[in-house]
C-alpha cells in the first residue's frame, strides 16, 4: 500500500509508476475495486488548510475524515450543505469515510433537492493527475468562472482523472429547528404526486423521500423544513394546508428524532438488511412510479421527491433493461451488472478522450467508470 | 488587445464559405456584406472591434450542425454569439471568423412544473424564461442584471451569476442539461431533468467553457417556485472596515440573505446625482435582502437590524413595503447607468476572500490615486464578488490604455490575497493575458488539453481565455 504524506510525495511516486493504482480514500464504498492491486491510499494527506466562518469557506486536504470535517464545522454552527451519506451499513463496509472519497463520487444526500449536490458546494481542488503533475482550479471563492471548471470534472470522476489532495467548499450555517411533515399510508405514485406539490410550494422544502415500509412497516412520506424555529412552524402549517387531503398527517419537530429520521433516509438504512444487488436510479420525479412498475423491486427508497430510487433488486436482474423507454440512468453498486450506465457513444468518446489526456500511463483506477 | 493576424487563406476565400453557407440556410440567415457584418463587431466590450468574415443566423440545431459542418471542413474559425452582452469580449469576432449567432432560436420547447424544469432554445433570452413560468408561480434564479437582454446561450457559457446568488447560485448550479453541437457538426444530449449526471459532469464543464468546446442550442433548466415575498434593508456605514465586519458577522449569525450588495462612497453620490434614491451620504453602503413571508422577513430583518446596530450604522432603513422596496433597490440598479453618466467606464469583476475586503478597497483607492482614474465600487458583497468601475475618457488618448494598466492590477491584487480574475463575466479577451497570474503554466495546459478533446482543430473561439502565446502551437495549423 503506497501512503503518500505530502502531495509532492504523492506526484513523484505517481512519476515514478506505470503499475495501475487502486486510489482510496476510506475504502468505505467497497466495491467496484476496478483491476489494479496496487492500493494508493490519500489517508496520509489529512488535515485542516483553512476554515473562515465568516466567509462560508472551508479548505481541508483530501485524506481528512469527514467526520473530522463536520465536527469542525458544527463548532461553528455550520456544515456541508449537501449532506453526504455514510456507505458503511447499506455496504457492509468498514473504514473511515474521507472528505476527498466524498467529492470523487460526488456523495449528496436528501438535501440535494434544495442546497444543491457536492459538485455545486465544492469551489476548488488541487490534485495530481496521471502524469504526476500537481494541477489546481477553482479557488477558495465561491464566485469564479476564471478557465475552465475543471472543480466539476473532478467533483464524481471516481478518482480517474486525478488524485485529489485538497478540496475547497462553500459551507452553510446550520438551522435552527426543523419540522418532518409525515403523511401515512401513500401509494408510491400518489407519494410523488405529494412530494411535487410541496416542492412545487414556496416554502423551501430540504427533503422529500418515501418509504413503502417505514419503521412501523408502513408506507411514509416525508417533507423536511428547516429554518428559524418560528419560520419552521409557519411553514409547516402552511404546507399542510396546500397539501390538502393527503391522508393521516403528523408533524415532527422533536431534534434527535427529525435527525434520526433523515440519517435513515440518507444512508438508506431500509435496504441494508435486505439481500439481492443494490441499485440507484436517477430519474425525472414524475416517472418514479412507472419505473418501479416496471423493475418490481424486493425493497426501494424514493429520495428527491422521487428523482432518485435507491433499489434492491433479485440477484442478477437487468434493471436498464426493465427501464427502457423511460429515461433516466442506473447505477448498479452491488451485483454483476456493469457498475455505471453505458453512455451514447458520443459522450463515451469525450469521455475516454479526457480520460487519455488526464492519465495517458491509463494508471489510475483502471476499470472504474470504464 | 492583440489579436492573431487573420488568416488571409481564408480572407481569400470568402465568396466560396459564404456560397457554401448559402446552400444550408436561408438567404436572410447568411450576414456578409460589410455594412452588415458590422452590427457584430463587438460585444458590450466595445473598446474592440471587428467585424467577422460573415454571420450566420440558423434557426434550429440542425442547421447549427451543418454550418459547423462546413466551417469544419474549410477551416474557418467559429465564435458562438448569444446577445452580445458579454462585458470581456467573449464574441469579439476576428476578420477570419464565422459569428454563429443562436438568436433566432428562442422557443420554449417544454415545461414541466411536476419535475421543476423548463427546456429551451438557447437563444430566448434570461428573462424570457422567468417570463414563460412567472404567471404560474415559478421563476429562473440566475438574474445577471443584463437579464433583458442576454440570453440563456451566454449564461452558459459565461456561468453567469446575478445578485440572487449567495442564495440560488450562477447559471451551473441551475443547468440540468444541454443539447451540444461539436465543431465537427455532432449533436450530442449531456444531462437531462434529472439532478445527477452518468459518467463525468461535462455539464459543469460545457457550463463556463466560453464558448470554446462546442454550441450549446438546447438548456434544461431547474425553474423554482417563487418565494412568498422579499424585502431589503439598507444600511450606511462610515467606513468599508465596519461594513466588512458587519457582511461577515451577518452571515455568521446563520441568517443566509438572497443578496447582501455593497457600495462605496463614488457610487453612492454617483447615483444620487443620477437617480436620487435617497441615500444616505456615507462611506459604504449595504443592502440586504431577504425572503419568505411577512413573518419570516420581520424575523429576519429584525436578526439582522440587530447585528448591524452593533456596528453603528449610520443609516438603518427596514423596508416595508414594495414601494420602500423599490427605492432601496433604485441606486444600486442604476450604479452602472450613474457611473457611465461621468465617464467612460470599464467593470471590473474579480472576486476576493470576504475577509479581504477593506483591505482591497483601501489599496484600489491607493491605486486610483497613481493612475489618476476615478474608481468606484459596486459587488455582490456576500460572495466578494467586486465590481469596480474605473471611469475613462474614450476620447482621450492613452486613457484607455492607463485604465486597463489599472484594472490588471487591481485583478491581480484580487488573485493575490486569495481570490480570482473573474466572478462572473468571464476571461474573453480582457482578462485572457492576466490568465497566467491565476494559473501556473501545467494549470492552463491541462485546461487547453480538455479543449483538444472537444475541438481538435481549435476552431471554436479560438483566441480567447488563454493568453496568445499560450495556444499559439494549437492555433496556428
Ligand atoms: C449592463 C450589463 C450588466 C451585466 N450584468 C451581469 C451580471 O449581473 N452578471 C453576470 O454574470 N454578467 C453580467 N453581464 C455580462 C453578460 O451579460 C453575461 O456574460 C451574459 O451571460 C452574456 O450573454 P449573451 O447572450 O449576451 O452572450 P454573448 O455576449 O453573445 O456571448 C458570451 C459568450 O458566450 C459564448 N456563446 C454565445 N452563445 C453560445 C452558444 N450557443 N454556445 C456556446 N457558446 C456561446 C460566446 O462565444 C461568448 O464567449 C452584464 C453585461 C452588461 C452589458
Amino acid at each position: 500500500m503506497l501512503t503518500p504524506r505530502t502531495e509532492d510525495e504523492l506526484a513523484e511516486m505517481i512519476r515514478e509508476t506505470n503499475a495501475p493504482l487502486r486510489i482510496q480514500g476510506g475504502g468505505t464504498r467497497g466495491f467496484d475495486p476496478g483491476t489494479a492491486d496496487e492500493v494508493l491510499t490519500t489517508s496520509g494527506l489529512s488535515g485542516l488548510e483553512l476554515y473562515e466562518p465568516g466567509a462560508l469557506t472551508l479548505v481541508v486536504k483530501a485524506g481528512t475524515p469527514v467526520a473530522e470535517v463536520e465536527a469542525v464545522l458544527a463548532a461553528e454552527n455550520q456544515r456541508l450543505a449537501f449532506e453526504p451519506m455514510d456507505h458503511r451499513r447499506l455496504l457492509g463496509t468498514s473504514g473511515e469515510p474521507t472528505i476527498g472519497g466524498v467529492v470523487a463520487a460526488n456523495v449528496s444526500g436528501p438535501r440535494r433537492v434544495q442546497a444543491g449536490a457536492c459538485r455545486d458546494s465544492l469551489i476548488g481542488v488541487r490534485f495530481v493527475d496521471g502524469n504526476g503533475t500537481v494541477l489546481k482550479n477553482g479557488g477558495r471563492v465561491m464566485k469564479n468562472v476564471t478557465g475552465y471548471d475543471l472543480v466539476k470534472l473532478a467533483c464524481g470522476s471516481y478518482g480517474t482523472l486525478g488524485v485529489l489532495t485538497e478540496v475547497s467548499f462553500k459551507v452553510l450555517p446550520k438551522n435552527e429547528a426543523t419540522a418532518v411533515i409525515l403523511i401515512n399510508g401513500q401509494s408510491a405514485r400518489k407519494a410523488v404526486q405529494t412530494m411535487s406539490k410541496a416542492l412545487a410550494s414556496p416554502y423551501e422544502i430540504t427533503g422529500a423521500a418515501y418509504t413503502p415500509s417505514g419503521l412501523d412497516g408502513h408506507p411514509v412520506t416525508m417533507l423536511r423544513l428547516e429554518g428559524f424555529a418560528a419560520s419552521v412552524t409557519y411553514r409547516a402549517e402552511a404546507l399542510t394546508k396546500a397539501l390538502g387531503d393527503v391522508g393521516e398527517i403528523h408533524i415532527e419537530t422533536d431534534p434527535e428524532r427529525t435527525k434520526a429520521g433523515w440519517e435513515w433516509v440518507r444512508d438508506v438504512h431500509s435496504l441494508s438488511d435486505v439481500a439481492g444487488d443494490l441499485w440507484r436510479i436517477s430519474v425525472k420525479p414524475s416517472d418514479a412510479p412507472d419505473v418501479l412498475e416496471a423493475i418490481d423491486p424486493k425493497a426501494y427508497l424514493l429520495d428527491w421527491g422521487g428523482g432518485l430510487i435507491w433499489a434492491r433488486m433479485p440477484s442478477g436482474t437487468d434493471v436498464r433493461q426493465k427501464m427502457q423507454g423511460i429515461g433516466g440512468h442506473a447505477t448498479c453498486l452491488q451485483g454483476r451488472a456493469s457498475r455505471f450506465h453505458p453512455q451514447p457513444e458520443t459522450l463515451a468518446t469525450l469521455s475516454a478522450g479526457l480520460r487519455a489526456k488526464f492519465d495517458p500511463k491509463g494508471i489510475l483506477n483502471p476499470g472504474v467508470m470504464a | 488587445m492583440e489579436m492573431p493576424t487573420p488568416n488571409s487563406r481564408i480572407l481569400e476565400r470568402k465568396s466560396r464559405i459564404v456560397a457554401r453557407l448559402l446552400t444550408v440556410l436561408p438567404a436572410d440567415a447568411v450576414i456578409h456584406e460589410e455594412v452588415e457584418t458590422r452590427a457584430y463587431e463587438c460585444d458590450a466590450l466595445t473598446a474592440y472591434k471587428c467585424p467577422p468574415l460573415c454571420a450566420v443566423l440558423p434557426a434550429s440545431t440542425e442547421e447549427v450542425s451543418a454550418v459547423l459542418k462546413i466551417c469544419h471542413e474549410e477551416g474557418v474559425p467559429v465564435v458562438p454569439r448569444g446577445s452580445g452582452t458579454s462585458l470581456a469580449g467573449g464574441a469579439l469576432p476576428t476578420a477570419d471568423s464565422v459569428i454563429l449567432g443562436v438568436a433566432r432560436m428562442n422557443e420554449v420547447l417544454e415545461t414541466d412544473y411536476d419535475n421543476r424544469f423548463i427546456r429551451v432554445q438557447t437563444g430566448r433570452t434570461n428573462l424570457s424564461v422567468t417570463g414563460a413560468v412567472e404567471m404560474d408561480g415559478f421563476f429562473y434564479a440566475p438574474d445577471p442584471s443584463s437579464q433583458l437582454a442576454c440570453a440563456i446561450a451566454g449564461n452558459i457559457a459565461m456561468n453567469s451569476g446575478g445578485a440572487h446568488c449567495l442564495k440560488y447560485g450562477v447559471t451551473t448550479n441551475n443547468l440540468l442539461g444541454v443539447k451540444m453541437v461539436l465543431m465537427d457538426g455532432t449533436v450530442t444530449e449531456i444531462g437531462g431533468a434529472y439532478l445527477d449526471s452518468a459518467g463525468y459532469d461535462l455539464l459543469g464543464l460545457i457550463c463556463g467553457s466560453e464558448g470554446q468546446l462546442g454550441v450549446v442550442t438546447e438548456a434544461t433548466l431547474r425553474i423554482l417556485p417563487k418565494p412568498e415575498g422579499a424585502r431589503p434593508v439598507l444600511m450606511g456605514f462610515d467606513s468599508n472596515e465596519v461594513a466588512g465586519a458587519c457582511v461577515s458577522d451577518i452571515i455568521k449569525a446563520g441568517v443566509l440573505p438572497v443578496a447582501i450588495e455593497f457600495m462605496d462612497r463614488p457610487v453612492i453620490r454617483a447615483t444620487e446625482t443620477f437617480a436620487n434614491a435617497g441615500y444616505p451620504d456615507c462611506e459604504a453602503l449595504l443592502i440586504v435582502e431577504v425572503e419568505g413571508s411577512e413573518a419570516e422577513i420581520d424575523e429576519q430583518l429584525g436578526l439582522i437590524m440587530e447585528i448591524a446596530r452593533k456596528h453603528n450604522p449610520v443609516e438603518l432603513r427596514e423596508s416595508k413595503s414594495a414601494e420602500e422596496s423599490a427605492a432601496i433597490w433604485l441606486g444600486r440598479k442604476s450604479a452602472f447607468g450613474a457611473m457611465g453618466q461621468i465617464n467612460d467606464y470599464m467593470c471590473l469583476d474579480g472576486t476576493i476572500p470576504v475577509s479581504q475586503l477593506p483591505y482591497v478597497l483601501r489599496r484600489i483607492g491607493e491605486m486610483s490615486k497613481d493612475y489618476g482614474l476615478d474608481v468606484g465600487n459596486v459587488f455582490h458583497a456576500g460572495d466578494g464578488n467586486m465590481h469596480p468601475l474605473i471611469l475613462f475618457d474614450a476620447n482621450k488618448p492613452g486613457d484607455l490604455e492607463t485604465c486597463e494598466a489599472f484594472g490588471a492590477e487591481i485583478l491581480r491584487l484580487c488573485v493575490e490575497v486569495g481570490g480570482c480574475l473573474t466572478g462572473e463575466h468571464g476571461v474573453g479577451i480582457e482578462k485572457r493575458d492576466l490568465m497566467v497570474d491565476q494559473f501556473a503554466p501545467d494549470d492552463l495546459e491541462v485546461q487547453m488539453k480538455v479543449k483538444d478533446v472537444f475541438d481538435p482543430k481549435w476552431l471554436l473561439n479560438p483566441s480567447k481565455v488563454f493568453p496568445l502565446e499560450a495556444s499559439e502551437a494549437r492555433r496556428a495549423h
